[in-house]
């Protein structure tokens, strides 16, 4: 089953005692090499984002986020896990899983309900 | 007749779900539609029939052919059904697999909400009917319906495994089991009782299941315990009783007995956890005659071991409960009461405060203000503006406020 990884910014997180978050290398490396990570890489921040409409045929670009809130997703990882159970535990040893969020969203296939 | 149907059933259901989970690669949905099918099949021609030799085989060959009919009819499934369709079918009951752990073990998946495994548990394991769950829960059949279909699409779209976890997750799994169960238990305990039967009656599945878990045996070991107390814990009007005024005659002895055997045989294994402490605690109140013949160092020290393995305000405020009769006294344990953070928002921190502050001849009026204006049912409100007419009247008395149902 595949999951879109999304790693997110917590906002509210303040760094507290609990070091020892896994190094990111490490991790995409372990990955990789199990078969688990399909493709994922950082994301340039808000700043960057560009939005794009179709409305009456006519192409609507505007500058920035589609959402306005605070910058929050910091980059994405495909997952390919054998279920729910996996994907947490690949997710919960992302080092952003420790300072920010992770978000899993189990990818719907054309050919499923 | 009726009574042997019922009894299939209750043993029966959660089984019969299972392995139509199994059967129809993870279709919930259809897997409970068609052991519903089946049970209605049974009630229909059981009575005239007679009961069949393997009655569990004959219920998961009905509900499969079912299976097999409403997936062929819908056509979406024709790629999967056929090959686990070729899974083989039992004709004797000893054949069919009991998968009811693996059912347990998903209803309660951390990836659902409370709620949902919640309702869930009682759906697809005990067997109860939506409109019984809603009602159970003082929710709209609509509602409760919703939210069990929601709770059976998350399991399939976000990929929840239909398994008991291995090793490295079973004990913190089988805390949200057995957290789940004891949830029942405390909602049936100032609700509907049929949830506290329910709750034992899983508790009890989920021991024969696991038997090398003594986790699991504590936890049953203090649903029995203190449903055993039930009948004392509302007076005619119902009124709560406090423990104190309790009538002893009332509790019930066997699942006493039971409860405080169970407890035993799983402290002797040596992995004391929460709920075998909590059962141990509760089996000193249940087997002592009286308040004052009561065991309470013994209490106060299990809640020690308490605090150790389950820390939290709830058990400090219990154990200073349990202090305040030890000779160490009430004003040992108003320290330590008056040390606690984070429950100001708890009637039974309040109402424990105006206990102690009375027994150490001081006014409890404010401590019963703010515990009567906290209390979250009319029972337990009642309680305590009695408690507070008394103060009034009589000043400083012995013994220790109402328990909370979780002792810990």
């Amino acid at each position: 089953m595949k999951y879109l990884m999304l790693v997110c910014v917590d906002p509210e997180f303040t760094p507290g005692a609990d070091d020892g978050a896994p190094d990111v290398d490490d991790w995409a490396g372990e990955m990789d090499g199990r078969g688990i990570r399909l493709m994922g890489d950082r994301t340039r921040p808000a700043s960057a984002a560009t939005t794009v409409r179709v409305r009456n045929r006519e192409v609507l670009v505007t500058d920035g986020p589609y959402i306005e809130t605070k910058d929050v997703i910091a980059g994405f990882d495909v997952l390919d896990c054998d279920d729910l159970d996996q994907a947490i535990e690949v997710a919960a040893r992302h080092p952003m899983a420790w300072n920010g969020v992770i978000e899993l969203r189990p990818v719907w296939p054309w050919n499923e309900e | 007749m009726n009574n042997e149907i019922a009894a299939i059933y209750a043993d029966g259901w959660g089984r019969l779900v299972a392995t139509m989970i199994r059967f129809t690669g993870g279709d919930w949905g259809l897997a409970e539609e068609s052991a519903q099918d089946a049970f209605a099949q049974a009630l229909r021609t059981w009575p005239s029939a007679g009961l069949p030799d393997q009655p569990l085989a004959w219920l998961t060959t009905t509900a499969r052919r079912r299976a097999i009919d409403v997936a062929r009819r819908a056509a979406v499934e024709r790629d999967r059904l056929p090959q686990v369709a070729a899974l083989p079918v039992g004709t004797d009951d000893a054949e069919i697999p009991d998968d009811r752990l693996e059912l347990v073990f998903t209803c309660c998946h951390p990836g659902l909400s409370h709620e949902a495994q919640v309702a869930l548990t009682l759906r697809c394991v005990a067997g109860l009917s939506t409109a019984e769950i809603a009602r159970a829960f003082l929710v709209s059949e609509k509602t409760m319906g919703q939210r069990i279909f929601r709770a059976k699409q998350r399991i399939r779209h976000a990929g929840i495994p239909f398994r008991v976890p291995p090793p490295h997750l079973l004990p913190e799994r089988l805390s949200a089991v057995l957290h789940v169960l004891y949830l029942l238990f405390n909602e049936g305990y100032s609700g509907d009782p049929r949830l506290c039967r329910e709750a034992v009656r899983l508790g009890r599945v989920l021991v024969a299941l696991m038997p090398d878990e003594p986790e699991a045996m504590g936890a049953l070991a203090l649903m029995l315990l203190q449903d055993a107390r039930r009948p004392a814990r509302q007076d005619g009007a119902g009124d709560l009783v406090v423990l104190a005024d309790q009538d002893r005659s009332r509790w019930e002895p066997d699942q006493i007995a039971e409860g405080a055997d169970l407890c035993e045989r799983a402290l002797r294994r040596g992995r004391a956890g929460p709920f075998q402490l909590q059962a141990a605690i509760a089996a000193c109140h249940a087997t002592a005659p009286d308040l004052a013949g009561t065991d309470w160092a013994q209490i106060a020290g299990l809640y020690g071991e308490l605090r150790k393995v389950a820390p939290g305000p709830v058990v400090e405020l219990n154990r200073a409960v349990a202090v305040s009769m030890t000779a160490a006294g009430p004003a040992a344990a108003l320290r330590l009461v008056d040390a606690i953070e984070g429950l100001h928002d708890y009637h039974l921190f309040h109402a424990t405060r105006a206990d102690l502050l009375l027994r150490t001849g001081q006014d409890p009026a404010e401590a019963l203000d703010d515990a009567i204006r906290l209390a979250p049912t009319e029972a337990e409100r009642r309680l305590l503006i009695g408690r507070r007419a008394a103060a009034r009247r009589t000043g400083p008395r012995t013994g220790p406020p109402s328990r909370p149902p979780a002792a810990g």
